[in-house]
């Protein structure tokens, strides 16, 4: 038989009428429409304000670019790609990213692909106590680390002497603040994604591989080189690609480490012209900033595709054999030891003690150990700081109160929105609007923190459409706002794995029984999908309570959090008082952990 | 009890035509099987019967009612068909118990508890698992799980039960007596049953018609017997049958009404009852393939007249019954011997073939042309 064509039909009345029945009587429809629109709104027509708003002229310039206010303009790309300082305000920033980008993503990579080969394929001991213990780091808060590194290096130049300087032992500028501790520090953060992305893709390899290529006659090395590197191979170039996109974008470890020196990232020079004036210098610079994430991905997607590996999970014999490592036992457990030691131990031993001294680096004798740093009263504060000690200090419960009202009520959205949207992209899988909404969910992922929020920033910052949606500059609403879309992309997609473990025929089966979607709803997907979304939701839950890149452009004094404090303290030099607020997020978020991975069984290899 | 009828339903995913003018009618009380290889349109079909696809062209009714008209993009609703469905993977809601997975329908029909408990227990009684109603899917096994699905299917007295391989994932043993099962349940309910496979032997011994697919379309539509002895083409002979069908090459010419044709089994004339309707030239010699079941071939050891003189490339015993390879010229063929037999290799037998057995295949169209008797 001839291959017939999609048969056009004339559109009579009567097809009319059903078609459009068949489409307003199945309420999954409505939903997919609400759900775009809303995407739309939260996402296409913020990035299209913030690309037009940098050809706009705003009242600030009018004066030095002449015309008025509202006129297109390309004052603000000229000035950060030709002005006479463009050199200061991108090119140079630019360059700092990159290296910066560069020099983790060598570093943590390797890193955390030879953890993750320890960790699972080796017969390395102490296994359960140790696979935790290398989570934990991804855990705390990257600008956190900046912290601690500042308390263990910190020099004279900010003020201050830290642990080493206090010992007497001499530390560099170059070493303390700047390129070199950027890297470091973000190196201790990032090498968890090549962490989480190469362990799951080894433990997915059959041993049986492995071991039929001793059978062929392989060595050990032979095996690792030809067998096992290429089948994770795309997990490593997934990793490596994550890392560099992120680090490139990061502030929180930029600013903390940079800003004091004058070493500008673009991400942390971005927000002294938000903060500032121009704002359209900003804006446009925040645009780079995304380009520059969308280039990678895409390079990535390009040469390899994203989420393209190996099937290497069989059904059959998932047994796995371990490596006995031998000789080499030593000195691996030695190397584990270092770096958990180096990357969490030293760091957090030496913040902490510093929440109790009186002078930063001047040793732990009784005489310079206090615990006015948190409970210390303004009495007492002359001969300290000007601030009392935090847990009597107001600025400090608001912003506890603040941390804990975001977190709830901000994962709480996100995550019943990414199950949502995790339902349409798995029920859309391969029609155009299931990968419309991935796509649409996909593009926050393509911006760093900073870059996303200035985006809101610059759209929510006055009333839009008449006053139909009110200027929310300031509001408590815009940081949740922010935060919830800003998170989509990873609800959403462990709301698409929830949903596709749901299979599709036990809705069908509903169907066939006569449920309409509403029944189909409440008594077949919600019950089936409530333990795959209390995960879903202690994790978003976590990674918002130690936000700080997404909201600090955002920050007011009375919606200010607990990340964002311990930022401000840091940087007005009150040392022992940030670090006694990173203490209390850390608390925070290690006892969330745990809740989370007692009660909801939620596991951070599924977080990013 | 009904009546389905379906009328040139085409189905396409994007521009993949995956059902091509289905043209199908299954009577009331039928058990039909959609048979064919993975891929070939079975389950679309059986999918779009049941409503939860809709084809882009064509008409189905049910008793004369209309379902499915494509051209008004008119299709009722799953529930509003009467029929129920039971899915390959079974589909059984793992957070509800066996007795609230049976109910979970009937209450949505609104039906009195008193009903619904003497209908979901009746069901549960008829597939022999009344003493699990209390327990989870997950705490059952294969074949239990498989009898719930069942259950859950019938005991909203369906008009029309539409089965989607459902004994594909069960070990063969069980899967044997759940035949007998179904074909139990068949009789008793009365129920017409659609039933999608890609087993043969499923399909030959359970239904009493086969619906034979091909790449989306409705190859051969007959009772298992006939569809075991007359396939309607050489794709379908060689997918019937275990061990499969022999082929053997011939030419073949009409001579007056009669089919005369020669191969290495010998010359053959056939007479014009034997001969279908489907095209073959009416003059000249044309290539053509013979194709004979296993067990028509019986081995003498001794001279037969008329017998064809092979012999024995290889003999397989496997207790039940033995798998001989026999050698005419340049021509290998199976024969089977039902009980156990010793042949030695490359000793001389005789093969006795009962022509009125043979269906030749015009090799050009594929199709048959002259049927077994």
């Amino acid at each position: 038989m001839a291959k017939r064509d999609l048969p056009k039909k004339p559109l009579t009345k009567k097809r009319l009428k059903n078609l459009i029945l068949n489409v307003l009587r199945n309420p999954f429809n409505m939903i997919v429409l609400v759900s775009l629109v809303v995407l739309f709104c939260l996402i296409v027509i913020p990035l299209l304000t913030m690309i037009k708003s940098t050809f706009t002229l705003a009242q600030a310039e009018v004066r030095r670019a002449g015309g008025k206010a509202g006129d297109f303009t390309l004052y603000y790309w000229n000035y950060m790609l030709f002005g006479a300082t463009s050199k200061a305000v991108l090119w140079i920033p630019l360059l700092n990213s990159l290296i910066c980008g560069l020099f983790t993503t060598l570093i943590s990579v390797p890193l955390g692909s030879v953890l993750a080969w320890l960790m699972i394929r080796t017969d390395i001991p102490g296994k359960k106590i140790l696979g935790l213990l290398v989570t934990v780091p991804y855990m705390i808060p990257s600008w956190t680390k900046a912290l601690a590194w500042l308390a263990v290096f910190r020099t004279p130049t900010s003020g201050a002497n830290g642990f080493l300087t206090g010992l007497g032992i001499p530390i560099p500028d170059w070493l303390a603040y700047g390129p070199v501790a950027i890297v470091l520090c973000m190196s201790m953060h990032y090498y968890a994604f090549s962490y989480i992305q190469v362990s799951g893709a080894l433990r997915s390899i059959n041993s049986e591989l492995e071991e039929m290529g001793e059978i062929q006659g392989a060595n050990k090395a032979q095996i690792l080189r030809y067998i096992t590197l290429p089948l994770i191979l795309p997990s490593v170039l997934s990793a490596l690609v994550m890392t560099i996109s992120k680090s490139i974008g990061t502030y929180g470890v930029a600013a903390n480490l940079g800003n004091r020196i004058g070493y500008y990232t673009l991400a942390t020079r971005m927000r002294v012209f938000i903060n500032d004036n121009p704002k359209g210098v900003g804006y446009a610079m925040s645009i780079v900033l995304v380009g520059l994430a969308a280039l990678i991905l895409m390079s990535n997607q390009k040469a390899i595709g994203v989420r393209k590996s190996y099937a290497t999970v069989g059904g059959k014999g998932g047994r796995s054999t371990l490596m006995p490592l031998g000789a080499a036992k030593k000195p691996m457990m030695a190397f584990l030891g270092l770096f958990l030691f180096l990357a969490m131990v030293m760091p957090f031993f030496v913040l902490i003690m510093e929440t109790f001294q009186v002078t930063t680096g001047a040793g732990y004798g009784m005489n310079n150990l206090t615990l006015y740093n948190w409970i210390g009263t303004a009495d007492e504060a002359q001969k300290y700081t000007n601030y009392p000690g935090i847990f009597r200090h107001e600025e400090f419960w608001k912003a506890f109160y603040n941390t804990v009202r975001l977190t709830i009520i901000a994962s709480v959205i996100t995550a019943f929105c990414g199950q949502f949207l995790g339902y349409i992209s798995s029920r859309g899988r391969g029609k155009w609007y299931g990968n419309l909404t991935e796509q649409l969910v996909f593009v926050p992922y393509l911006m760093s923190g900073v870059a996303f929020s200035t985006m809101y920033f610059s759209m929510f910052s006055r009333a839009r459409l008449g006053g139909l949606i009110p200027s929310l500059y300031g509001t408590f609403t815009l940081i949740v706002l922010t935060s919830v879309v800003k998170h989509f992309p990873f609800a959403s997609r462990s709301g698409t794995a929830n949903m596709l473990s749901i299979s599709v025929e036990l809705e069908e089966a509903a169907d066939i029984a006569g449920a309409s979607f509403w029944k189909r709803m409440t008594s077949i997907i919600i019950p089936l999908a409530k333990n795959g979304f209390i995960s879903g939701f202690m994790l978003v839950f976590i990674s918002i309570a130690k936000e700080l890149d997404l909201i600090v452009i955002m920050m007011t004094p009375s919606t200010q959090t607990m990340s964002y404090l311990a930022f401000t303290y840091s940087q007005e030099g009150y040392n022992q008082m940030s670090d006694a607020i990173s203490v209390c997020v850390l608390l925070f978020i290690l006892v969330c952990y745990i809740i989370a991975n007692k009660v909801g069984g939620a596991d951070l290899g599924k977080s990013w | 009890m009904s009546r389905i009828e379906l009328k040139n339903i085409d189905k396409f995913y994007g521009n993949n035509h995956v059902l091509r003018n289905i043209n199908l009618t299954i009577e009331d009380g039928d058990f039909m099987t959609l048979l064919g290889p993975s891929g070939c349109g079975k389950t679309t079909t059986l999918r779009v019967v049941s409503g939860l696809e809709k084809p882009q062209n064509g008409t189905m009714t049910i008793d004369g009612v209309e379902m499915i008209n494509a051209d008004d993009a008119y299709y009722a609703e799953p529930s509003k068909r009467g029929l129920n469905l039971v899915f390959q993977s079974y589909a059984l809601w793992p957070h509800m118990t066996v007795y609230n997975n049976i109910s979970f329908g009937l209450k949505i029909q609104k039906m009195s508890k008193s009903e619904i408990d003497r209908r979901v227990m009746d069901s549960l009684r008829m597939m022999r698992i009344d003493q699990y109603k209390d327990r989870y899917p997950t705490e059952l096994s294969g074949g239990q799980q498989q009898r719930v699905a069942i259950a859950r299917a019938v005991a909203s007295s369906p008009k029309l039960l539409l089965l989607d391989e459902p004994l594909s994932n069960l070990d063969a043993k069980l899967r044997i007596d759940m035949r007998a099962e179904l074909q139990r349940l068949h009789k008793e309910l009365g129920t017409t049953i659609i039933y999608v496979t890609h087993d043969q032997v499923e399909a030959l011994t359970m239904s009493t018609k086969i619906a034979l697919f091909k790449a989306g379309e409705l190859n051969q539509v007959a009772t298992p017997m006939e569809l075991y002895n007359n396939p309607i083409d050489l794709e379908a002979a060689d997918f019937i049958g275990n061990p499969r069908i022999n082929f053997i090459s011939g030419t073949a010419e009409m001579k007056g009404t009669d089919l005369v044709v020669k191969s290495e089994l010998g010359n053959h004339t056939f007479p014009a009852v034997q001969l279908t309707k489907e095209q073959r030239p009416s003059s000249g010699e044309f290539e053509c393939v013979l194709a004979v079941r296993p067990e028509q071939i019986i081995i003498s050891r001794e001279p037969v007249e008329g017998a064809l003189p092979v012999t024995v490339y290889a003999s397989q015993p496997a207790g039940s019954e033995t798998i001989v390879t026999l050698k005419a010229g340049e021509e290998e063929f199976l024969s089977k011997e039902i009980g156990q037999a010793h042949y030695d290799i490359d000793q001389q037998v005789w093969a006795i073939i009962d022509q009125d057995k043979i269906n030749v295949y015009n090799k050009e169209t594929t199709r048959l042309i002259k049927r077994s008797v």
